[in-house]
């Protein structure tokens, strides 16, 4: 596979053809935040968290599903980038109801750390303070719409790593929303094979085990990686 | 089907003409009026008074002045009447011997029909929409015949290439250049996408076309799909528009029981099908990728993009996707010559441009205008102002994506580019015109709760940011509001902007920045802390 040469932030960067720009980043030590991208599964660029520069671009892009090119010339951490950053971080910590303190996921969680190292400290628009359900018809498992992000990786892992297609999304804008199945409640989603990717997938404290407690709840990326190393790459993992 | 047969067609439907013609218009503005009763009533009366076999009462498509609905045109009178009642029918029939019938005429020597230049609708209120023949007879499917058998692929690429055509959907991208891609990608399939899924709020241009002469843009697609390498067209149109969907696929029909459409179209290798497939409603359907996910039968929600569709679209497919009025204007393009077509226009925006005069003015309808005409023209001259004495105040062009431009800017060029300058945009075509008495906040705010509504709900800053930009312009309507949240409506504007996946997020904050731009004081004036406000309570 030829490799492509880039600078990412000033720095020399060599890159597999065909790499995005967030895989070669990562793979030369840079952090680009995102919510929405996860290991193995397709890339979708909603959250926008992971938006660069690209000198010569008139837009801004997602670096998840931008290939890198040959002497492209990237900027993932300036001044606007981190703005604009904080402010999607605002606008997501508005749009329902994330409280930290009460949250099976404090301090295991993806938004939140986002939130601490962005320096996003106050949230500027008001709290919209939906009124949401939370599922926890089912046997093992639990869904909090209030500490939904709708990244939609529970829907992707559910069809493209479990292929069982249970989760999906329906309404849109404010109201979209995961729903199981026909939206019929977890427990008669008879699609579901309670495998429970979905809830190692989730970034924040929506999906979680029944059971877990406040800052109880802790993932393990492991197992998707075990299936998708498996699926991709033809190697198990010990 | 070959030549021949299209001369034939189109020389026995002249000879069969009649020494009178009553064109009624059946489009939705008019038959929503009831023309169709006037229809009806005109050929009973025609019936009654023993002229059949002088008077063709023929339903026909947009008449444009939508204002005056129903309309009833006359051949050879050169004549329209407007607000025509079924009652008025017999006067009407014997006014064909020049009798002065008590019914109101259409000034046809007003700037709002003296300033239009028909090319897309140069068919439109003449041919009947039901009836491929009626098209045949006024030059129809001629182009398609010349393309098929006379030029090759490239050689119609090179025409519309020249002819300096750009996408009438609203951003404007090089028609020719858009089929270059396409037909340079490599795949054993390929499909043509005719985008009729209108829906900006007040525009009706689409709609218009597609129900006045359907067969012009299943002409233009076919000679897409030919240039391009397409075996399978579908026309994306809204649900919303039954009568255009009734048309269309009776046009689909004729056209295949002619061979226009199937196998072997004029005895040439070259095949083609059209179907039409049914949104369901959503907005961000207009939007090219989630467009394809609905015709797909996926959730329509846009993806990211590259890949464009012209590489990567329908089933993976290289997608060719248009906009009704860019396929409409192909037939003539051919006919006529790109130098023809280039002479029309501006150096960088060439051609007419169909716009639905809406709002706030007096002569509401359908125009079709050549680039480069200003404002001021249309609003003022075509448009008549505003009503009541009242002054226009601003007009508002491109839908949701777009802006208002206000009135001190009326002179401006109606183009691609002088329109960006203004933060407005071109559009697909919707202009609303608001007098004096239009608060811009509430113009605003309007515009964003519908962008609110129609947001997918796919990106964040789309979906929750729409939401915080309504929420912070309704605070500021309702004077809750302070200098800090129009900062931060500002700043919220600008991340919406910047940030968003695709066009309807990243567009959202036009109408509040246009109006902004010229109208701030106007937002000013309902902060709390504004030292006008101070002033008022103290």
């Amino acid at each position: 596979m030829a490799a492509k040469t880039l600078t990412i932030n000033g720095q020399l960067i060599s890159a597999e053809e065909d790499q995005t720009v967030l895989a070669a980043a990562r793979d030369a030590g840079i952090e680009i935040p995102t919510l929405c991208h996860l290991e193995g599964l397709p890339d979708v660029g909603a959250c926008r968290l992971c938006l660069v520069e690209i000198v010569g671009w008139p837009r801004l892009v997602p670096a998840c599903v931008t290939k890198v090119a040959e002497g492209m010339e990237v900027y993932t951490d300036t001044e606007r980038l981190r703005k604009y950053r904080r402010a999607i971080l605002e606008l997501i910590f508005a749009e329902r109801n994330h409280v930290c303190s009460v949250c099976v996921s404090n301090g295991n969680c993806e938004l939140q750390n986002l939130a601490m190292k962005l320096g996003m400290d106050h949230v500027r628009f008001e709290y919209r303070h939906p009124n949401l359900d939370v599922d926890v018809s089912h046997r093992l498992f639990g869904m909090d719409h209030n500490r939904c992000i709708l990244c939609t990786r529970c829907v992707r892992v559910c069809w493209y790593v479990e292929c069982a297609g249970t989760k999906n999304v329906a309404g849109r804008g404010v109201n979209s929303r995961i729903i199981t199945d026909m939206n019929q409640p977890w427990a008669e989603a008879e699609t579901c094979t309670n495998c429970g990717k979905c809830v190692q997938g989730c970034p924040t404290g929506a999906l979680f085990y029944k059971g877990a407690t406040v800052a109880e709840m802790e993932r393990d990326r492991s197992k998707l990686e075990f299936i998708v190393t498996a699926r991709e790459k033809k190697q198990w993992l010990v | 089907m070959v030549l021949e047969d299209l001369v034939k067609i189109k020389e026995r439907y002249l000879a069969q003409r009649k020494k009178f013609t009553f064109r009624v218009c059946l489009a939705a503005g008019c038959v929503s009026a009831n023309s169709e009763a006037v229809k009806e009533a005109l050929e009973k009366a025609v019936a009654e008074a023993g002229l059949q076999n002088d008077v063709e009462v023929r339903g026909v498509g947009c008449l444009k002045l939508c204002c005056g609905g129903p309309l009833v045109a006359v051949d050879p009178l050169n004549v329209i009447y407007q607000k025509v009642t079924p009652a008025d029918a017999p006067a009407l029939v014997a006014a064909l011997n020049g009798a002065e019938p008590p019914v109101a005429k259409v000034d046809l020597a007003h700037p709002y029909f003296a300033k239009q230049l028909n090319v897309v609708l140069e068919n439109s209120g003449i041919v009947d929409p039901d009836d491929i023949e009626s098209y045949i007879a006024h030059e129809g499917y001629r182009a398609l015949r010349d393309a098929l058998r006379e030029l090759s692929p490239a050689d119609v690429i090179a025409i519309v290439t020249k002819s300096g055509l750009r996408g009438r959907g609203g951003a404007g991208y090089p028609t020719g250049l858009k089929w270059a891609t396409v037909a340079k990608t490599k795949s054993a399939r390929k499909f043509v996408i005719c985008n009729a899924d209108e829906g900006d709020p007040g525009a009706f241009m689409d709609r218009s076309v597609l129900e006045s002469d359907p067969h012009r843009v299943i002409e233009g697609m076919i000679i897409a799909a030919y240039a391009v390498g397409a075996e399978q067209g579908y026309i994306y149109v809204r649900a919303e528009y039954p009568l255009a969907i009734k048309r269309l696929q009776n046009a689909i029909r004729q056209a295949r029981q002619l061979g226009l459409l199937g196998s072997g179209i004029f005895e040439s290798p070259f095949s083609f099908n059209i179907e039409i497939r049914i949104g369901a409603g959503a907005f961000v359907c207009g939007e090219e990728t989630a467009l394809i996910a609905s015709i797909a039968g996926r959730r329509g929600r846009p993806r990211p993009r590259p890949p464009y569709p012209a590489e990567y679209g329908l089933f993976g497919h290289p997608t060719l996707i248009n906009n009704v009025e860019t396929f409409a204007n192909i037939p003539p393009i051919i006919r006529n010559g790109p130098e023809w077509f280039a002479r029309i226009g501006t150096e960088k925006s060439k051609g007419t441009k169909v716009f639905a005069l809406a709002g706030q003015v007096k002569h509401t309808g359908l125009i079709e205008v050549p680039m480069g005409i200003t404002l001021r023209e249309i609003v003022e001259e075509m448009g008549g102002g505003a009503p009541d004495g009242k002054r226009v105040k601003a007009v508002q062009t491109g839908g949701p994506s777009g802006g208002c431009v206000p009135a001190s800017e009326l002179d401006t060029p109606v183009d691609y580019e002088s329109l960006t300058r203004l933060g407005s945009i071109m559009g697909s075509g919707g202009m609303i015109v608001m007098d004096e008495t239009t608060r811009m906040v509430d113009v605003a705010r309007f515009f964003v709760e519908f962008c609110m509504d129609e947001s997918c709900g796919k990106c964040a800053p789309c979906r929750a940011g729409t939401v915080q930009m309504y929420n912070l312009l309704t605070k500021i309507r309702d004077g809750r509001a302070t200098l800090q949240d129009l900062q931060t409506l500002e700043e919220l504007c600008e991340v919406v902007k910047n940030t968003s996946l695709c066009g309807l997020g990243q567009t959202a904050p036009n109408p509040v920045l246009s109006t902004l731009r010229f109208f701030r004081d106007e937002y000013l004036a309902l902060l709390k802390d504004h030292p006008a406000q101070q002033h008022q309570s103290a």
